[in-house]
């Protein structure tokens, strides 16, 4: 039976929901454990341990993997796969850092971002920004994978009794250092893990018209913001709002773009969101083929409409 | 300090891909290719780098069918010095490709590596952590800003939930996100003078590398279709709607 390692993503005390969908997929290979590597990581190592379903739990705390610098933990995962057969990391900025760094080191080939384990060697994925999806089977001995979160259910974060067990460090390699981090502070919830998301384009004009316009609607609905990459380009919103190819791929219960066109790069973040509503004066717009439900019309009368009216 | 910047030939951004009806992959016969618009990306960052006097000499390399040759003609347009095709008619998956490069860097010997972050045809973005991992360099991947610095080289990197600093020693592996610039066009001139710089044509068996698929193509298909929707008449109607959803109470 397949063992596979899966990187846990957490910020030390607890373990992100990236990592659940992670787990459901490692499941359908076989035996799952788990890697939590960072600096203090007491708080998410027990976390991990409780994960339905989990095996082992390797715990590598050092200072060397604080930031989780690629030229530190790969080694480290190296090392552990001596022993696991894959090695499955969700497809978040450290994941798709990390697992290639791994694969190469391995002389293994990757899968990135799969949406499906059809057998222990055949996968799913996206290519094309999602306009087409390949079935590939891997003939490399171990497999190394990175997992599209939006297509597997997440683990249930109870009810798994892992073993936790501590891994020795294999160094800092003293070729890259960590030296600060900006993180956008988030007042709503996270773009990639919300149910409901409002999303604003480029026809929204400015910073200010983005603000006013969606943060209302979507805290009356308890939404997360997202943007184009149209919107984002222009200033109106920060970078890490970003939908599309190059940004954030979600699969909310429910999108809503407002003043989004639909280009093909944005529709391959949020195309397998389950409803998708578009507010857009363009009737010829393409978000409106694959909106479930449409409103043609000025989204400065309608948006702010809809916000009272909810 | 030389730059090496790999560019790939791709499908066109604004092409939208048709996948063949028998299951084999997407039919590129007649479509418009570019370059990578994030090797564009990488091919800017080293020529302001050079501008900043921080490089000496950008070689722009591509792995692949002998039009790639344009692609490079266009980084050479944009201002990178000379290229390097390796010219193949197979497909060449991530890892091979980072064995070439890592082949090419031991003969050139670049301080810097500038890739972009993932390619818009396999969406893979593997390459650039391939490449140094098997060079044992260090990789600053998803940059939006890049600061070379003697020995050094800041990248601030875009992570989720923000941005991130990591501080890199040289030679070091730099891969863009799109944020990093905005490439600039080439102008005539310089497309006509791009005709006179060096080209050099090799091939993957002057390398020694096996390039052999470790991933076999079992089938390209179709994403799901979504069914068609419907238009709502006024706002209260879409009200309506979002209440059935449960998106509001």
């Amino acid at each position: 039976m397949t063992k596979t390692l899966v990187w846990v993503e957490h910020d030390n005390v607890s373990v992100k929901d990236a990592t659940l969908s992670a787990v459901t997929a490692a499941s359908k290979l076989g035996e799952v454990h788990l890697l939590v590597a960072g600096k203090g990581v007491d708080g998410a190592a027990a976390e991990a341990a409780k994960i339905a379903g989990v095996g082992k739990v390797h715990v590598a705390d050092d200072a060397a993997f604080e930031h989780a610098l690629a030229e530190n933990v790969a080694p480290l995962i190296v090392e552990l796969l001596g022993s696991h057969d894959a090695f499955i990391a969700p497809a978040t900025t450290h994941g798709k850092n990390i697992a290639p760094r791994v694969a190469a080191l391995l002389d293994v080939a990757q899968i990135s971002d799969i949406l499906s384990v059809e057998s222990e060697d055949t996968f799913t994925r996206p290519i094309y920004a999602g306009n087409a999806i390949a079935t590939v089977r891997s003939k490399d001995a171990k497999k190394v994978i990175t997992v599209r979160g939006t297509a597997f259910e997440k683990a249930a974060r109870e009810g798994g009794s892992g073993v936790v067990e501590a891994v020795a460090s294999t160094g800092d390699k003293g070729i890259s250092s960590f030296v600060g981090a900006e993180i956008a502070k988030l007042e709503r919830p996270e773009l990639t893990s919300a149910k409901v998301i409002v999303s604003g384009g480029r026809a929204l004009k400015d910073a200010e018209t983005f603000e006013a316009t969606i943060f209302p609607l979507a805290d009356k609905i308890g939404a997360a913001v997202g943007a184009s990459r149209a919107a984002v380009d222009a200033g109106y919103a920060p970078n890490d709002y970003q939908v599309g190819q190059t940004g954030k791929i979600v699969a909310p219960e429910v999108y809503i773009a407002v003043g989004i066109s639909g280009a093909i790069q944005h529709l391959a973040g949020m195309k397998d969101s389950k409803t998708i509503i578009a507010i857009n004066k363009d009737e010829d717009a393409p978000i409106f083929q694959v909106a479930d439900i449409g409103i043609v019309g000025d989204l400065f009368k309608i948006v702010p409409e809809l916000t009272e009216k909810l | 300090m030389k730059i090496l910047v790999p560019v790939k030939r791709v499908i066109d951004y604004n092409v939208k891909p048709r996948v063949k009806a028998d299951g084999t992959g997407v039919d590129l016969a007649n479509v418009k290719m570019s370059m990578n618009p994030f090797d564009e990306i990488a091919v800017e960052e080293a020529i302001r780098l050079k501008e900043k006097g921080a490089a000496t000499e950008i070689v722009a390399v591509s792995i692949g069918v002998a039009k790639a040759q344009e692609t490079l003609r266009t980084a050479l347009a944009m201002g990178a010095d000379r290229a390097i095709l390796v010219q193949t008619d197979d497909e060449v998956e991530p890892l091979g490709v980072a064995k070439i490069l890592a082949k090419i860097v031991e003969e050139e010997g670049p301080g810097l590596v500038i890739l972009g972050k993932q390619a818009i045809d396999d969406d893979s973005n593997q390459t650039g952590q391939m490449l140094a991992a098997l060079l044992g360099w260090p990789q600053g991947t998803f940059a939006s800003k890049v600061e070379v610095s003697g020995d050094t080289v800041d990248v601030t990197r875009e992570v989720d939930g923000g941005l991130e600093t990591v501080k890199l020693n040289t030679p070091a592996i730099i891969t863009t996100d799109l944020r990093l610039n905005e490439p600039r066009y080439a102008s005539l001139p310089n497309i006509m003078k791009a005709k006179s710089k060096p080209l050099a044509t090799k091939t993957p068996a002057d390398y020694g590398v096996d390039i052999a698929p470790r991933l076999e193509t079992l089938k390209v298909g179709e994403p799901p279709k979504r069914s068609a929707g419907i238009k709502v008449a006024d706002v209260d109607e879409l009200v309506a709607k979002l209440k059935a959803l449960g998106v509001a109470a």
